[in-house]
């Protein structure tokens, strides 16, 4: 069956080992997650945990019900499928040669983000957006050297009724 | 409010629980409980090992219909519960097991006796806790016990560190608790229910097959009232044997790769299939394609991930078993069941016709067979035994050979299938049922997992008997190897075992020992009944190669089976 992608909204209690029940319910089940996002929601005693993993229909109906079934579980939001915004923080380093420094520049114009430290061969740039902006991103500073890049993971809220 | 020290808490909040047995093993890390256990009247049985605590209060929650507690140290104390409490959990047994754990200041630090017993037990436990405060110890009692006991039961674990146990705390008993996580669905959805009796009055050749969740439910009245009422057989998986009569006419016995002819084949055949607090675990469904292929597949369940896990189902009911049960009961009271008899005739003849052609049957030979002496048993018991089993084909022989027409008299370990469980389960039923005749019947292998518990039902007086199916082989094994790899019994023949006469001797219980037919009888008799005060083992000396029949090899479709 199709594997496709699912963004799941999780609200757990925030508590020691909880996200360890989480990882190990996936893996010891075979399940993969591609991304994973956690920190305390307004209600200090409540986190949210934002995941994104590949599965197909049957699977993500198990995953989203041995997700519900772990007792620190309060809710789980299936946003894929719904109206919802996303957003992912990347922090990419490039190489910064004199000779493509405006190029640099440039990119991070068109682009609206922000160069947030510069070294003496480096640029890294902060860059928020949804996956195909910053693929986008990506794919444009490649060829000028990219050195290392670190992700969120996505967080991502359903939206309200206009 | 009262201050009082986290053990005197511990007690406190266990006697609230309404806990009057604990089965366990003292240690460094729990020796301030235990000096204070020793205060109270809960009753301690000390075990000899702790994975025979946990089994045995495996036993007494199953016999029992209650909570079982186990209380162990730290270190190798919790590691040695492990394999008890997945047993456990893989047969939904409320246990909740209290291990010591080193000084909260001292975690960490790979300290003496430190395991992190919380990590290892995560994926084993419905849910577990380590402890950092006193002050938290009756407010987590109060949800383990809840946790335990609640929706699809389970085993609740809790790591309490030394210090907190001598801490002294104010303490307040705990009313009772809500929890926003955990608030499992009991009341099934109406219009769910109202197809299923759509489809029940519809059905030419329904079949319903009962699991452990009518038993962990209480709901066998309802069950058979639900079958009778509405004329539909029933087969029981391994966990499910006694939730519904094994003697009533509509009973087809157990389903499964050593499932009853009729059970597989009108599983095979049925156009509605009614799972009934099961899981659909792959030892009963064979090939999952094949399975109930013809069927519209309703399954009721507590428990939502069991719910297309293992296979499609077409009506799927999440709700307590016997909650939705009554409900359906009421329903059947107010449709017309006229004639529901009379459209199911063409089926029950089939199902008679598959069970007069293909019974249980085993021939009988020079030597005992081992599904001889069950079916003494049963007779000589008049099915009124606890039987617990251990593990392989003394299990199967056990399943097959002994009819249960009660729930709670069978226990056994189900989805983990435990060499070891039987007979420190039979010492918790045992001491849960003082009553009772417990009977373990056990394989010469699995006895010796764990025969050291003899000294426990010594200490205690509890005279269980264990009846060994002595076939001189990792039995099931061998049949294995018998069937699938020519006979090349790889490491399954046991040529060395103890004189099982002299072990019983030598814990001070009573040993019998049958070598041929003749001698079953006289042995079970005087084992069961004339030595009825005391632990008795009676080694069978049955037939060393005998199988169990039917048989359907792992991943067939459950019809196409291997017959005697
Ligand atoms: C703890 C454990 N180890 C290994 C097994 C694998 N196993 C399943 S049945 C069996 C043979 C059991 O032999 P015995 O107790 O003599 O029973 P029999 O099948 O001969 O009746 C084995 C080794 C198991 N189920 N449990
Ligand atoms: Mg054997």
């Amino acid at each position: 069956m199709n594997e496709e992608k699912h963004i799941l909204s999780i609200l757990v209690d925030n508590e020691p080992g909880v996200l360890s029940r989480i990882a190990g319910l996936f893996s010891g089940r075979g399940y993969n997650i591609e991304s994973l996002c956690v920190a305390e929601t307004l209600e200090p005693k409540i986190s949210r945990i934002t995941m994104v993993t590949k599965a197909d229909s049957i699977a993500i109906e198990q995953i989203k019900k041995q997700l519900h079934k772990l007792i620190n579980t309060i809710k789980v939001i299936e946003l894929t499928g719904q109206d919802f915004v996303q957003r992912e923080m990347v922090l990419v380093k490039v190489t910064a040669k004199p000779e493509n420094r405006a190029e640099i520049l440039r990119i991070v114009d068109i682009f609206r983000c922000k160069v947030v430290d510069v070294g003496k061969e480096h640029y890294t740039i902060e860059v928020t957006g949804d996956e195909g902006k910053i693929n986008a991103l990506l794919s444009l500073l490649r060829p000028i050297g990219i050195k290392e890049i670190a992700k969120t993971g996505i967080i991502a809220l359903n939206r309200e009724p206009k | 409010m009262e201050e009082l020290t986290g053990s005197q808490i511990l007690m406190r909040s266990l006697k609230a629980e309404g806990v009057d047995t604990i089965f366990g093993y003292p240690g460094g890390a729990v020796i301030d409980i235990y000096d204070e256990l020793a205060r109270t009247d809960i009753k301690h049985i000390l075990v000899r090992h702790e994975q025979g605590a946990v089994h045995a209060a495996d036993g007494y929650a199953r016999a029992s219909g209650r909570t079982g507690v186990c209380m162990v140290t730290s270190g190798p104390g919790a590691t040695n519960t492990v394999t008890g409490i997945a047993s456990a959990y893989m047969d939904s047994i409320p246990l909740v097991v209290i291990t010591g754990q080193v000084p909260t200041h001292l975690i960490g630090n790979d300290a003496f006796q430190e395991v992190d017993i919380v990590g290892i037990t995560r994926p084993c436990t419905k849910h577990n806790y380590l402890l950092k405060d006193a002050a938290d110890i009756a407010k987590t009692i109060k949800e383990a016990f809840y946790i335990a006991r609640s929706g699809r039961p389970g085993p609740v674990l809790i790591d309490l560190p030394k210090d907190i146990t001598s801490k002294i705390t104010s303490y307040e008993p705990v009313g009772e608790i809500k929890m926003k996580s955990y608030n499992p669905t009991y009341e099934p959805n109406q219009k769910q229910l109202k197809k299923v009796i759509d489809l029940v009055l519809e059905a030419k050749r329904p079949v319903i097959f009962a699991g452990g969740g009518v038993i962990l439910s209480k709901g066998s009245e309802e069950l058979t009232e639900f079958a009778r009422k509405a004329q539909i057989p029933v087969t029981m998986s391994l966990m499910g044997l006694g939730a519904f009569p094994g003697t009533d006419p509509l009973s087809m016995g157990m389903i499964g790769m050593h499932g009853t002819y009729r059970a597989n084949m009108s599983t095979g055949e049925c156009d509605l299939l009614i799972g009934i607090g099961v899981r659909f675990d792959d030892r009963v469904t064979g090939k999952t394609d094949s399975f109930a292929s013809q069927a519209n597949i309703v399954h009721i369940d507590i428990d939502p991930t069991s719910i297309r896990k293992n296979i499609p189902v077409a009506t799927p009911v999440v709700g307590d078993c016997r909650c939705t049960l009554k409900k359906l009961n009421e329903m059947l009271d107010r449709s017309n069941l006229d004639g529901i008899g009379e459209k199911r005739s063409a089926w029950f003849k089939q199902i008679e016709q598959w069970k007069s052609t293909n019974p249980l049957a085993y021939s009988q030979g020079s030597a005992i067979k081992p599904q001889f002496v069950v079916e003494q048993l049963y007779e000589l018991t008049q099915g009124e035994a606890i039987i617990t089993t251990e593990v392989g084909q003394n299990q199967m022989w056990a399943a097959q050979y002994y009819h249960f027409d009660k729930p709670g008299h069978f226990i056994t370990s189900g989805g983990l299938g435990c060499m070891g469980f039987g007979l420190p389960a039979a010492i918790g039923a045992q001491v849960a049922r003082p009553d009772k005749l417990v009977v373990d019947i056990a394989g010469d292998g699995s006895i010796q997992m764990n025969s050291q518990e003899m000294a426990t039902a010594m200490q205690y007086g509890l005279p269980v008997k264990i009846v060994i199916l002595n076939n001189g082989y990792l039995g099931m094994v061998r049949q294995w190897q018998e069937l699938f790899y020519e006979k090349r019994y790889a490491c399954t023949q046991m040529s060395t075992a103890p004189d099982f006469v002299k072990l019983a001797e030598a814990y001070g219980a009573a040993g019998l020992r049958a070598s041929k037919p003749e001698d079953v009888i006289p042995v079970l008799k005087q084992g069961l009944f004339e030595l009825r005060d005391r632990p008795v083992i009676m080694d069978f000396v049955v037939e060393q190669e005998e199988s169990v029949y039917p048989m359907v090899p792992a991943g067939a479709p459950i019809t196409e089976m291997l017959l005697v």
